[in-house]
């Protein structure tokens, strides 16, 4: 465990005692006791398994139970009698372990994600390089590489904000001792399993949601863990105000919690095999599918990232909010109108005419509360623009700013059903998811892992602040060579689709429009290299931030009162 | 077709028309507590939070 070590798990908490004698908590005790009969139960699960990668996941499972077990009881033999107090000298005593634990894992996720991802937009482009063998094929690794993308990378980065920004700006402690901890390695382990049931074909073949029953009810328990961590932290704020950041990654962790349960109720075939059937088939397992996957859209990608845009820009350029009136407008524009918009993805399909139209009006309503929350961000750098030539973490945030307003524009006008019938199934649907997960996401994750890393670490700043420059401009390259390329793919492959002879007969076949895709797949795949290249950079950038990267000097005053 | 009132239409269709206003309602009652002049300073001050952390 190498990168405990690197995290210096909580030994910044490690202050002299008052000498209690030393007891295990009702929480140590009671977790490794769970954790220990886990073990047992899935080492029974793993015996009598009905498949491989059930019997594979199950001994997996037995292993990291016992590992929890070890985990607990050699921290507690670690620890000192008395639990990290709240407060030290009056200062919030943050607890920023599992932070950086998320942190590292976010950029570990980021890397094997985009690396994924150049992999099987290579395989488009030159198929053999499949090379014939199951586990590699392009139906289990574009599942890899969006769950790595979203959920492990973008999902490590929400989780580590998050418990960063929840703890600044209520000025109060993270609730719980292993319950944080238990976040971060529960939601790592979800992401293993889910990762290793895609390559061995477990899936329940949903979109975003492909893990199948036993992973789904495990991210069950952590996401209601995280929940309870967040809203405890809250609550127990100094500050009296919930500040607007907090609020989004509250809709992002309740929301993500109603999408889950909502779209996986399953019946498992056995207990002991992977198998499951969806509760509800046909259009009716449709529409909660895209119900599901649109609010992954809205409420994961969207609302947890503008968290970030909330606390990480502000705080990076060093200015107010431009308008915390408009932020609340904005918050509550997206919570109202969001969860309307999944039917978009279904136009032209069995789905009900009048919900098509629904999902598309309210699609276009969401123009303006993602303009409004865009202009809010973009111009809380008032007064400080100078700062966009000097700081190139500010410019990456700043620019994935503008990449949300880029694609938020495109989306609803692609969610319009005419221009959907030319747009959906074609090449252009994936440049625009690409223009807001590279350019939205990825950058403002980035940005924002840029400020945490020194932030967590207690550094003075970035190992060097060149290579993010580098990082920046390699990688905006790469976001241009993608998103360009899919544009034009995806018209011509919707134009070739639809093209008629004088005849009235189609006027290409189909492999001649696969055939005309090929450049347009080299250049994307280029520019996911380049993308790729740039999380490289920035990795070794980090690397080198916590590996030699100058003390930040505590001074040890109280509290300062607020000005 | 003749429409039959039972208790579940009736329940049915009070809930789908009356949550349209409701939630308009709430979404404006909202703006209104953004924009409500004495709240001004609040929100200012609030927009600041994460430069005076600490």
């Amino acid at each position: 465990m190498w990168f405990l070590a690197l995290c210096s798990f909580e030994r910044e908490s490690a202050m002299p005692q008052p000498s209690i004698s030393k007891t295990m908590t009702t929480g140590e005790s009671g977790l490794a006791f769970i954790f220990a009969v886990a073990a047992f139960l899935c080492l029974v699960a793993s015996a009598k398994a009905l498949d491989a990668p059930f019997a594979f996941h199950a001994g997996l499972s037995a292993a990291a139970s016992l590992a929890a077990v070890f985990f607990i009881i050699n921290r507690y033999y670690d620890r000192p009698a008395a639990l990290p107090p709240a407060e030290i000298n009056g200062r919030p005593n943050y607890n920023m372990g599992p932070i950086k634990f998320s942190s590292f894992m976010a950029m570990f996720w980021g890397i094997a994600g985009f690396l994924v991802g150049l992999i099987i937009a290579s395989q488009l482009a030159w198929p053999a390089l499949n090379f014939d063998l199951p586990w590699i094929q392009f139906g289990r690794l574009r599942p890899l590489h969006t769950s790595a993308v979203i959920f492990a990378f973008g999902g490590n980065v929400l989780i580590a904000t998050s418990f960063y920004v929840v703890q600044k700006s209520s000025r109060a402690r993270l609730v719980g001792d292993l319950a944080p901890w238990f976040v971060v390695l529960g939601y790592n382990y979800f992401i293993l399993i889910a990762g290793t049931g895609y390559l061995l074909g477990v899936t329940q073949s949903k979109e975003y949601a492909e893990p199948e029953w036993y992973a789904d009810l495990w991210l069950t328990i952590v996401w209601v863990t995280y929940l309870l961590v967040f809203l405890g932290t809250v609550i127990k704020r100094k500050e009296p105000h919930i500040f607007v950041a907090n609020w989004f990654y509250l809709a992002f962790i309740v929301t993500i919690a109603v999408l889950h349960l909502g779209n996986n109720p399953a019946l498992p075939v056995s207990f002991f095999g992977s198998k499951s059937y969806v509760a509800w088939g046909g259009i009716q397992d449709a529409m909660f599918q895209w119900w599901y996957g649109h609010n992954a859209v809205g409420f994961f990608l969207t609302a947890g990232f503008l968290a970030i845009m909330y606390y990480f820009i502000p705080k990076r350029a060093q200015r107010p909010i431009y308008s915390y009136r408009l932020s609340i407008i904005h918050f509550w524009a997206l919570i109202f109108l969001y969860i309307w918009a999944g039917p978009h993805h279904l136009h032209y399909t069995a789905l009900p005419d009048w919900t098509q139209t629904l999902g598309m009006t309210f699609s276009i309503m969401l123009w303006m509360p993602s303009w409004g929350g865009m202009i809010n961000g973009l111009m809380t750098l008032s007064g400080a623009w100078d700062k966009l030539r000097t700081d190139p973490v500010l410019r990456m945030l700043v620019v994935s700013v503008a990449f949300y307003g880029m694609s938020t524009f495109e989306g609803p006008m692609m969610s319009i059903k005419v221009v959907n019938s030319l747009s959906h199934y074609t090449d252009w649907t994936i440049g625009h998811v690409h223009s807001g997960a590279l350019g939205w996401v990825g950058f403002v994750s980035f940005g924002a892992l840029y400020c945490l890393v020194p932030w967590a670490w207690n550094r003075k700043g970035l190992y060097s602040l060149k290579l993010v420059n580098w990082h920046f401009w390699i990688a905006t390259l790469g976001i241009v060579l993608y998103i360009s390329a899919m544009w034009v793919s995806g018209i011509l492959q919707g134009l070739m689709w639809r093209a008629y002879t004088s005849l009235g007969f189609l006027e290409y076949s189909f492999i001649e429009t696969v055939e005309a895709m090929h450049p347009f797949y080299i250049i994307r795949a280029a520019g996911g290299g380049l993308f790729l290249i740039g999380s490289l950079i920035m990795a070794y950038n980090l690397w080198m931030t916590v590996r030699v990267g100058e003390q930040e000097v505590q001074i040890p005053v109280a509290l300062q009162p607020a000005e | 077709m003749k429409a039959i009132l039972t208790l579940d239409n009736l329940a049915s269709s009070l809930v789908t028309t009356i949550w349209t206003p409701v939630f308009v309602a709430i979404f404006l009652a909202i703006i209104t507590h953004a924009f409500w002049p004495r709240n001004k300073a609040a929100f200012d001050e609030a927009a600041r939070l994460p430069l005076r952390e600490e």
